[in-house]
């Protein structure tokens, strides 16, 4: 059952160093405010996880918590690439990274896979690819149609990290607009810590809502504006100044190093 | 932008998007990614094909955007779409199935058989540039009906051997996509700020069939990094209308 707490007692609680930790939201709902709590605790030499690492982990990597990052698509959405997360890889700053890499498609299906408890999720794609050189991936043959086919490996987090714009005194989740693979990672993972923009005494149904129960949850934090410069449907909205912003700021590692400390590990929590 | 550039001749870019969102009149639906294909999609909405679904890789199917999005998850995506999906839901149930009509991709490199790199400039354990990675760009051009690409011509985009195979376009000869398990027709056009090339049907060769106003064979050659093969008859891209062109800058003022 869901403990509603604070964030960082939540964070302190769940995510430990050297965790596989998987923080998601597809554009949408990214839990930027988790994700600068486990480097203000100093968590470190975690193997990230997320479809699309995007600013918050680019971030995360530039600081050195990472040793390993698993992603699909590693860059700033509309703006270009992803600078730290590029320094990482290019020259191996602060720390060399190993990355393993997949597509969308094969990131989806791991998380389902994981979410059901099953090795692996069968899928078409990666044949003919170099992907399917450098990725865990092996193919394999439909038994009933004799169909060449893919078989990934399924996506079990130790922590999955995920923000939501509800949740009610139960700790049951509501989350909606785009929903990613929110829900996958959550039921992917050991542990489960969801932030949200408010806690509500009723949980009301909304058009295409997706509820996430208590039970499967095991931390509650609420964190208003959360996730910003990401946003929360119809309670915040996105910064694409921000991500432009990053763009220009994030090229220079003492700059983003300096902006890092004063906007995130110098404060007792993020800025609304 | 100036009244001056509002009433000038198109850009290069603009002639572009025009020839992309024609692409697009008699389309049913349309996969996007961010940039100038999103901004071409949005246009061929507006004055070629109002009933257009546009399906975001975010999830939104039927989007309408006013604006053209910075990202492909904004907020007006997913408020004016006619349904929101999750991931796993939109590659397996959507994307994998065919569903999707057209889709557009863009690319680091291309090759002369509409491969595509979007992973790695060099070395893949040692490269000169990191660039995002595969996104969804693998299964979408191995099972939307069919692709095009969307690029600008330059011999460092066009290369005779890609650094990283990240998206199968025709592979190596014309039976690849059949052998690989590929059902949709892979990519029928390649849209540069130049020209129009577009796979021989024997050879799946990308061949030079259509010239953008004011471009020659001999500038889009040199601007490919292979012998580029040129269709025995070369079309002649018509100039922009002024429907088109005050449409399109209309929307990039919004």
């Amino acid at each position: 059952m869901a403990e509603l707490t604070s964030l960082p007692e939540a964070v302190a609680a769940l995510v430990r160093d050297g965790d596989a930790v998987a923080m998601e939201g597809f554009t949408h709902l990214i839990p930027f405010a988790a994700g600068h709590e486990i480097l203000r605790q100093g968590r470190g030499d975690l193997e990230l996880i997320r479809m699309t690492p995007d600013i918050l982990y680019d971030q995360m990597i530039g600081l050195g918590a990472a040793r390993k990052l698993v992603f699909s698509y590693g860059g700033n959405p509309g703006v270009g690439g992803l600078h730290r997360f590029r320094d990482a890889v290019e020259h191996d700053w602060p720390r060399p990274i190993e990355l393993e890499e997949h597509s969308h498609a094969g990131m989806a299906n791991r998380y389902a896979a994981g979410a059901a408890r099953m090795p692996c999720a069968i899928m078409r794609g990666y044949l003919g690819t170099d992907l399917a050189a450098i990725a865990p991936v092996a193919p394999m043959t439909c038994p009933f149609t004799g169909e060449q086919l893919i078989a990934v490996p399924a996506l079990r987090p130790a922590v999955s990290v995920v923000h939501a714009q509800e949740a009610d005194r139960a700790g049951n989740v509501q989350l909606w607009g785009i929903p990613g693979v929110q829900k996958e990672a959550v039921l992917a993972a050991d542990r489960a810590l969801v932030t949200v923009e408010r806690i509500v005494d009723e949980l009301t149904p909304r058009p295409g809502g997706v509820v996430i129960p208590g039970w499967v949850i095991d931390a509650v934090a609420e964190a208003p504006g959360g996730s910003r410069p990401s946003y929360s449907l119809g309670i915040t909205d996105r910064d694409n100044e921000f991500y432009r912003f990053w763009d220009k700021l994030s090229r220079d590692r003492d700059e983003f190093t300096a902006w890092m400390r004063e906007h995130v590990l110098d404060r007792a929590r993020d800025a609304v | 932008m100036s009244a001056a550039s509002a009433n000038g001749a198109a850009t290069a870019g603009e002639v572009q998007t025009v020839v992309a969102a024609r692409r697009l009149r008699d389309a049913t639906s349309v996969f996007i990614g961010v940039g100038r294909p999103s901004t071409a999609a949005i246009l061929a909405r507006m004055v070629h094909n109002p009933g257009l679904v546009l399906v975001y890789e975010s999830g939104t199917i039927g989007a309408k955007p006013y604006h053209v999005p910075l990202s492909i998850g904004d907020g007006e995506l997913a408020q004016t779409a006619d349904a929101i999906v999750s991931v796993p839901e939109m590659f397996n149930y959507w994307i994998g199935t065919g569903r999707v009509q057209v889709a557009f991709l863009g690319a680091a490199q291309v090759d002369r058989h509409a491969n595509l790199n979007s992973t790695v400039i060099g070395d893949y354990e040692h490269p000169r540039t990191r660039l995002p990675g595969a996104g969804g760009a693998p299964e979408i051009a191995g099972f939307c009906r069919e692709v095009v690409v969307i690029a600008t011509h330059s011999t460092r985009t066009f290369v005779s051997k890609l650094d990283f195979r990240t998206t199968v376009g025709h592979g190596d000869d014309p039976a690849d996509r059949t052998r690989l398990g590929l059902r949709g027709l892979g990519p029928t056009a390649v849209i540069t700020d130049l020209a129009v090339l577009e796979p021989d049907p024997d050879t799946c060769e990308l061949t030079l069939t259509a010239l953008h106003p004011g471009v020659g064979v001999g500038e889009v050659r040199e601007a490919t990094g292979w012998d580029l093969a040129v269709a025995s008859t070369v079309a002649h891209t018509p100039p922009p209308t002024d429907e088109e062109l005050t449409a399109l800058r209309e929307l990039l003022n919004r």
